[in-house]
């Protein structure tokens, strides 16, 4: 008997110190590996970055809209967009140019001419496309360039909260603002877009996303009913729209016929063609809603597909595409919410495999699943090793760093939509921040070993409120830099240093038969063993549209087996002998073979 | 048939499988209720996000209270303990993206704890919301609780919310229940008049899928609430009363109790329970003519 009770009481020993083993178990895997945190153990990197920005006389700072004082209780929230850039050599002197959207009444976009020497000066006001902030005319939210026309010139849309503005480019730094005249002038609440040519009629058509309801004016609001109406399946966001280019200046609203008209709240849209058979598709990254993927049909129309988003509801904010895993094929980079004890969404790494297995596969754990309230973000090979890093901004309102919207918000996150659908029902914000003074990220592709976290090691420590990311050479020194837009903030240029040793090659491509920007087009290059893929992007990741040059990293490669380019129009063209460690020029052949 | 007979043989009827309801075991009536959450949720919304996690946290626990129950306990397993707080930890705990740990061991740690932290045989925890407290407070940068409706759609709320009454009052523990939302709803008023919020802001967490588990499942928790019906409603009261300060805290953004904040109720009752639990045991046992 006495042995029986002793013996339940080792027992009982046994189990609590299991138990208090569990405890300190769970504080340890709490912790997270080394590399995670970007501590030890990992390589160092082989770049770094330093922002440049004033030194370059790039002053801009954007000034988020001023609404309707029926929203004040949310005003910071709601009215936490609108910082972009995008970028294009607008007068085609082989250096790279910025274009920043400001988004308050009075307060001008700037389009910042790089000169070459390192420096930029803002030409938008002479160029006719910096007061585009105007009462009745609303406020800018982003911009994608592209040569809508093929007159070798390219041209700027910018999407707003209010009119829709396309602006022809003329040359010698002069635009006119042809909206009216392309059957544009609509008033959409819109925060991306996307030149495509989804016909591949060689001419660029254009995807505008809806966020808000376009009936909305923000600034003489008829209802405080403007809210989304679920945190996970709201479908009462602005009407995305996709306008066919006729080819005399005028475009053509095809939405409905084409089938692309979601209304859940998109705040990025790419385009591409993932399933391999020739077709643009786009892929929509959408607030309080799952990813949605439109299959181009033989561009005769989309067909929203089931591709394994549709189960896994989020907060879509930036939509980024890239070979991450070297296999020539595009993935989807997805930004989402995370925020310690309240919400882990986490980003969505979408690998692609919709030609095998008709759909994508989640990647993303670790470090690139969890990066706060992550923006816009970007693939590129920043330290030109062959592989893509990513650059992720984040951070949503910074204000009282004592105060947090987070417990406040969470109170309506629980309501029926109908509650919080109307912006009343909200608790005040007031000074208090919503996932403020956030890092930004920069995760370092290590292969099979995953994702490590570099962004102190390299440089990039800002807290700003990170909207828009945008890689580009701006220096023509074949490296990548980068390019931020924060949220009422300064905007931010980090140079690029890559440790030498490593080999890059770059493309430019010009369209004959395609549409003259080329986007669309995609290149694979082979060399050293390893296969890269890239696309030129019309506008991607969030609010923002990277160099259309295209550039690879080669690591220790000195030359390229093969480059392979995709035309839009559909034909292929193989170059067996691309120079590396400069830019490459590639005009489409009126001959080549077409896409099986 | 008359409108009238016909009227009398539906209340008949329905006063028949009242009267059936009212047979069933009530620990069979608490998982059907749990396992419609579950079913409906999922088909519905996705509710889980990957039946791995369910799997395994339905899994351990099954696990863990057929080894404890054998090893330590010296008593039958309670399954369906182990299956209520399986589901339970599966639909609450939303970790970060590709963690599977908090769930085998948040699972296990839940039913541990009915074996390890109990006071003269009887445990003092609710066994989910002892691991979900655990989780929130020691792996806050791992784990976040289920937060936000499953599609905000009033229809799920209202069928869910039906069942739970309903059950809530065949297996007796409606006055638990109906006390807890009470004082939920005067509170929030009161919040709302002190703090200045809007009425419907701090009325709508209650709506929430979170508020179903924890007052169907936790607080009415028949093993760890005490023993007298009026003890039971002052102690619903309590839990009550501690969430509303918390959620004045979390109002008032004062410091070193954020962790609180994001579950107000889960954390209240994780604090109120145990003490509530502790002191009903010892006066039983001072008095053993009180029911325990």
């Amino acid at each position: 008997m006495v042995h029986g009770v002793t013996f339940l009481r080792v027992r009982r020993l046994v189990l609590t110190t299991v138990f208090l083993g569990a405890v300190l178990l769970v504080v340890a895997l709490n912790r997270g590996r080394p590399d995670e945190r970007g501590g030890a153990g990992a390589a160092p990197p082989g770049f770094s970055l330093r922002d440049v920005a004033h030194q370059a006389g790039i002053d801009f700072v954007h000034h988020a809209p001023t609404l309707d004082h029926r929203i004040d209780n949310v005003a910071p929230l709601v009215a936490a967009l609108g910082a972009s850039v995008s970028v294009s050599d607008v007068n085609n002197d082989g250096w790279p140019d910025l274009y920043f959207t400001n988004s308050r009444f009075g307060f001008p976009n700037a389009l910042y001419l790089n000169r070459g020497d390192g420096t930029f000066v803002d030409v938008a006001r002479s160029a006719g496309v910096a007061d585009l902030n105007r009462p009745g005319e609303g406020v800018s939210m982003g911009a994608v360039w592209g040569d809508y026309d093929n007159d070798g010139l390219e041209d700027l849309l910018v999407y707003k909260w209010g009119y829709l503005q396309l602006f022809k480019n003329l040359g010698n730094l002069h635009f006119k603002d042809v909206t009216a005249a392309a059957g544009l002038r609509q008033w959409m609440n819109s925060n991306g877009a996307v030149w495509l040519d989804y016909d591949r009629d060689g001419l660029l058509d254009l995807y505008v996303t809806g966020y808000f309801r376009s009936d909305i004016d923000f600034w003489n609001l008829r209802t405080t009913r403007i809210m989304h109406n679920s945190f996970e399946f709201a479908t009462n966001g602005g009407k995305n729209r996709l306008f066919h280019n006729l080819g005399n200046g005028r475009f053509e609203d095809v939405t409905d016929q084409m089938g692309v008209g979601s209304t859940r709240w998109t705040l990025a849209a790419a385009a591409a063609d993932f399933n391999g058979d020739g077709w643009p598709d786009l892929f929509l990254a959408n607030d309080y809603g799952p990813e949605e993927l439109f299959v181009n049909d033989s561009g005769k129309r989309f067909v929203l597909t089931k591709a394994g988003l549709e189960s896994d509801s989020k907060s879509g904010m930036s939509a980024s595409l890239g070979d991450v895993l070297n296999r020539g094929r595009l993935d989807a980079f997805v930004t989402n919410i995370s925020e310690r004890a309240y919400l882990f969404q986490g980003n969505n790494l979408r690998l692609n495999f919709l030609p095998e297995l008709g759909r994508f596969q989640q990647g993303a754990e670790g470090v690139i699943a969890d990066a706060g309230w992550a923006w816009g973000a970007q693939l590129g090979d920043l330290d030109n090793d062959g592989r893509n890093e990513l650059f992720i901004v984040n951070g949503y309102v910074s204000a009282d760093r004592d105060r947090s919207y987070w417990y406040a918000m969470s109170k309506v996150a629980g309501a029926n939509g109908n509650v919080f659908e109307d912006a009343r029902n909200w608790p005040a914000i007031g000074s208090a921040s919503l996932s403020g003074y956030e890092r930004s990220r920069v995760l370092v592709n290590r292969g099979l070993a995953g994702w490590t976290d570099v962004a102190a090691a390299v440089g990039v420590t800002d807290e700003y409120d990170g909207r828009a990311v945008a890689l580009v050479d701006l220096f023509n020194r074949g490296v990548l830099d980068v390019v931020v837009a924060n949220q009422n903030q300064p905007a931010l240029l980090y140079k690029n240093t890559v440790r030498p040793g490593n080999h890059w090659i770059g493309f430019k491509l010009v369209g004959t038969r395609s549409n003259r920007s080329a986007i669309g087009a995609e290149v694979t290059v082979d060399a050293g063993g390893t296969r890269q893929l890239k696309i030129v992007d019309g506008g991607m990741g969030f609010a923002s549209q990277n160099d259309r040059r295209l550039h690879f990293g080669l690591g220790s490669a000195s030359r390229v087996d093969r480059v392979v380019i995709r035309w839009p129009s559909g034909a292929r063209q193989v170059v067996e002998h691309a120079e590396v460690d400069r830019l490459n020029t590639l005009t489409e052949p009126p001959s080549a073979g077409a896409v099986p | 048939m008359t409108a009238a007979a016909l009227g009398g043989g539906l209340r008949g009827r329905s006063r028949t499988l009242w009267a059936r309801l009212g047979e069933v075991d009530p620990r069979y009536l608490v998982s059907f209720l749990i396992t419609l959450i579950l079913v409906v949720g999922e088909a519905r919304y996705g509710i889980l996000g990957g039946y791995d996690r369910l799997a395994l946290s339905l899994g351990v626990c099954v696990a863990t209270e057929l080894a404890l129950a054998r090893l330590v306990g010296g008593r039958s397993a309670a399954l369906q303990s182990a299956y209520v707080t399986g589901i339970s930890l599966a639909l609450l705990l939303k970790p970060r993206a590709g963690l599977l740990w908090p769930f085998a061991l948040g699972a296990f740690l839940a039913i541990a704890s009915k074996y390890v932290l109990a006071y003269r045989g009887q445990h003092l925890w609710n066994p989910s919301n002892f691991a979900i407290s655990l989780l929130l407070l020691i792996a806050p940068g791992s784990v976040a609780i289920l937060s936000h409706q499953w599609g905000n759609h009033f229809a799920t709320n209202a069928v869910i919310w039906a069942f739970g009454l309903l059950i809530a009052s065949r297996v007796r523990v409606l006055h638990v229940t109906l006390m807890y939302v009470g004082c939920y709803l005067l509170l929030a008023a009161a919040r709302s008049a002190l703090v200045g919020t809007p009425l419907l802001a701090e009325v709508a967490p209650i709506t929430g899928p979170m508020y179903q588990l924890f007052i169907f499942f936790m607080i009415t928790d028949p093993r760890t609430t005490v023993g007298s019906r009026r003890g039971r409603i002052v102690v619903a009261a309590l839990v009550a009363v501690a969430e509303a300060a918390i959620r004045l805290a979390a109002d008032h953004q004062v410091a070193g109790l954020g962790a609180l904040y994001p579950a107000p109720p889960i954390l209240a009752l994780a604090i109120v329970g145990p003490v509530a639990k502790l002191v009903d045991l010892c006066a039983f046992f001072h008095n053993p003519r009180r029911s325990p």
